[in-house]
């Protein structure tokens, strides 16, 4: 069992993980940010790490990736980085970008790097089923890496079906077929969805991501699934001065304490 | 076909959808559907009905006779710089417009880099009465001001996209983008053989008219449907997929196929995918591609807007692989002049792009009685100021 799935068989509701791009505002605040959000109670984290193109990114993720590239971030900098991951953060930790830097990287020193520095799974947007299945399965199971599959709106029962089947750690369910950061309307045909997704009962828990940036996105969010994910939400709060030390601040809104 | 697309979309090591969920259910749909239709009468006679008198096919197989001097080998030109809007861009725009009426899609969307697609695409939506958005890198909007006019002209809403490297790519990815946010209404005409499967097989079957022709023209004025050589410019490569495709179970025909060598292959301002590229994924296919070390898409460089694209098509990239066509290139100076060449010897502006092909018989050493077709895959008019500035008339 890795971290991912140590999490889902002990915590069931009100999950919250967060995505931050690696390498933005500034190069070297990758685990300053991870163990700040640790603190601030964030039962998990997505890491991503940059491309030039990325085509399912909204403005704001697209333009904190062009950010870290410019600062100097690749695959190699995020590896050297998280060094020190395990010293520092003990919630699961999630890789998520794009299949060329990985194609790159080498799929094989891509996922024992991963899993050398204590990473937990991997998303990967533009890494489809067929491809996964014949090219990639292995290599992830060999280094006990969770691969997370998206399911939108539009995917059919019988493909969800097989996600769950390829799943084994959680299905990520993207409030709407959109690119990332667009305003998450929660109509009846969202609600018939979420209910849809839920009367399947599927294996694997679900977290709901894509425009969740509040408590209200959130809260509704976790009445359907296991949690939800805050993306550009996060990547917004970044751009301000101070955002380590109001870290705390932010996750609160989203889901108060207790 | 030996050289074909297997179930999955692959030739050989590439292809394949990489695409993300989101527009899973739009490829899924394409993929079933489009077979179905292209095979269909009503679909085949609307498309030969318009390919005849919209965009004046068959393209002549003209013989230049001054060139064939000049080189020592029987020259022959494929015209399809005298189609409708310019240029070969066309065909596959027809071609995919009378499918998305068919899918009952109320909104077409494209990228363009030169405008030559643009333009194509816009002149089809004009034709049937569809919505039309055109996404244009701002950096080229700037570039070739006279196509956004043109697009303008004729209804479309051309979009700046204002990401990345300011682009082709970019606005590639932001068309991709708007057809994730509207799966429904929208159909996305790709205007190279690029992009997830099936599209590099869709484009390359609407073109593929080109060699068919070609085949017939060749037959009644040679004695010969088979060429020695066949040559085409390339950037994503659909001109030169159209040009080859039904000679690529001929192994005898010698295909050559030009890549944009910009300043030189070496200079750090080339556009020669298959020299400087590796093996990687963009914009949902697997292909070779022009990147850093990191993985991260390089901007390439060529004075032909149409050519400067990081990657080249997935079918391509087999053949290169497999050796069945010689993939070569040749620099911004050495189009220019053999630009300037045809307007000299056969009263013919070629766009800079087909002036490419046109570049590497410079290269070749040919027997006599060899025959030789390059694909004229556009018309110049379009880059008369660039000609202009650099030959100073």
């Amino acid at each position: 069992m890795n971290r991912l799935q140590n999490l889902f068989a002990n915590k069931k509701s009100n999950l919250l993980s967060i995505y931050f791009t690696a390498g933005y505002p500034e190069l070297n605040t990758t685990l300053d940010i991870a163990e700040a959000l640790e603190q601030a109670g964030a039962d998990f984290l997505e890491i991503g790490f940059p491309y030039s193109d990325p085509v399912a990114d909204g403005p704001t993720i697209q333009q904190s990736s062009e950010k870290a590239l410019e600062n100097g971030m690749t695959l190699n900098v995020l590896f050297e980085q998280l060094q020190q991951l395990r010293e520092r953060v003990n919630i699961p930790v999630l890789l998520m970008g794009y299949i060329n830097p990985i194609v790159q990287y080498g799929i094989e020193r891509f996922c024992k790097k991963a899993a050398e520095v204590g990473v937990d799974g991997v998303i990967v947007p533009d890494l489809p089923i067929y491809e996964y299945e014949k090219l990639y399965a292995d290599t992830f199971k060999q280094n006990n890496l969770s691969n997370i599959f998206l399911v939108t709106p539009n995917t059919s029962e019988e493909r969800i079906r097989k996600i769950d089947g390829l799943s084994n750690s959680f299905i990520y369910l993207l409030s709407s077929s959109s690119i990332t950061g667009s305003t998450l309307n929660v109509s009846t045909s969202i609600e018939d969805y979420y209910k849809r997704i839920k009367g399947m009962e599927l294996n694997n828990p679900t977290i709901i991501g894509f425009g969740i940036s509040n408590n209200a996105s959130y809260t509704k969010a976790c009445e359907y699934a296991n949690g939800a994910i805050v993306g550009s939400a996060f990547v917004k709060h970044l751009a301000m001065d101070d955002y380590l030390k109001n870290i705390p601040e932010f996750i609160n809104n989203i889901r108060p304490r207790s | 076909m030996k050289y074909g697309v297997d179930e999955h979309g692959y030739y050989g090591d590439f292809g394949g959808a990489y695409i993300p969920e989101m527009l899973y259910p739009n490829i899924e749909a394409l993929r079933a559907q489009y077979l179905k239709v292209l095979n269909d009468d009503d679909f085949k006679a609307e498309f030969d009905q318009l390919l005849k008198d919209y965009v004046g096919r068959p393209s002549p197989l003209y013989h230049a006779k001054r060139y064939s001097e000049k080189y020592g080998a029987n020259i022959f030109f494929k015209r399809e710089d005298l189609n409708h809007t310019g240029s070969h861009k066309i065909n596959n725009a027809i071609g995919q417009i009378l499918l998305a009426e068919r899918l009952g899609k109320k909104r077409i969307i494209a990228e363009t880099g030169a405008g030559q697609h643009g333009v194509a695409t816009a002149t089809v939506c004009a034709l049937k009465g569809l919505e039309c958005v055109v996404y244009m890198g701002e950096i080229d909007m700037a570039r070739q001001a006279p196509n956004v006019a043109r697009m303008k002209m004729l209804g479309a809403t051309v979009v700046p996209a204002t990401s990345g490297s300011k682009t082709l790519k970019d606005a590639t990815n932001e068309a991709l983008r708007d057809w994730i946010g509207n799966p429904e209404d929208t159909h996305y005409i790709i205007g190279s053989a690029v992009g997830p499967y099936p599209y590099p097989e869709m484009v390359a079957k609407f073109q593929s008219i080109i060699s068919f022709e070609a085949k017939k023209q060749l037959l009644e004025q040679t004695g010969s449907e088979l060429p020695q050589y066949v040559l085409a410019c390339v950037g994503g490569g659909s001109n030169a997929i159209g040009m080859f495709y039904n000679f690529l179970d001929d192994e005898s025909v010698k295909l050559i196929a030009v890549e944009a060598a910009g300043k030189g292959v070496e200079t750090g301002h080339s556009a020669a995918t298959t020299s400087l590229g590796k093996e990687g994924v963009l914009h949902g296919t697997r292909t070779i591609l022009m990147q850093t070390e990191d993985g991260q898409v390089v901007e390439p460089y060529s004075i032909s807007a149409g050519l400067d694209y990081p990657g080249i098509g997935p079918q391509h990239a087999h053949l290169f692989k497999v050796n069945r066509a010689e993939y070569v290139s040749a620099t911004d100076d050495e189009a220019l002049n053999a630009g300037l060449l045809a307007c000299q010897l056969e009263g013919i502006i070629p766009a800079i792009e087909s002036a490419h092909a046109l570049a590497h018989l410079e290269k070749m050493a040919f027997k006599p009685g060899d025959n030789v077709v390059i694909c004229l895959s556009g018309r110049g008019d379009k880059d008369l100021d660039t000609y202009i500035k650099h030959f100073g008339y």
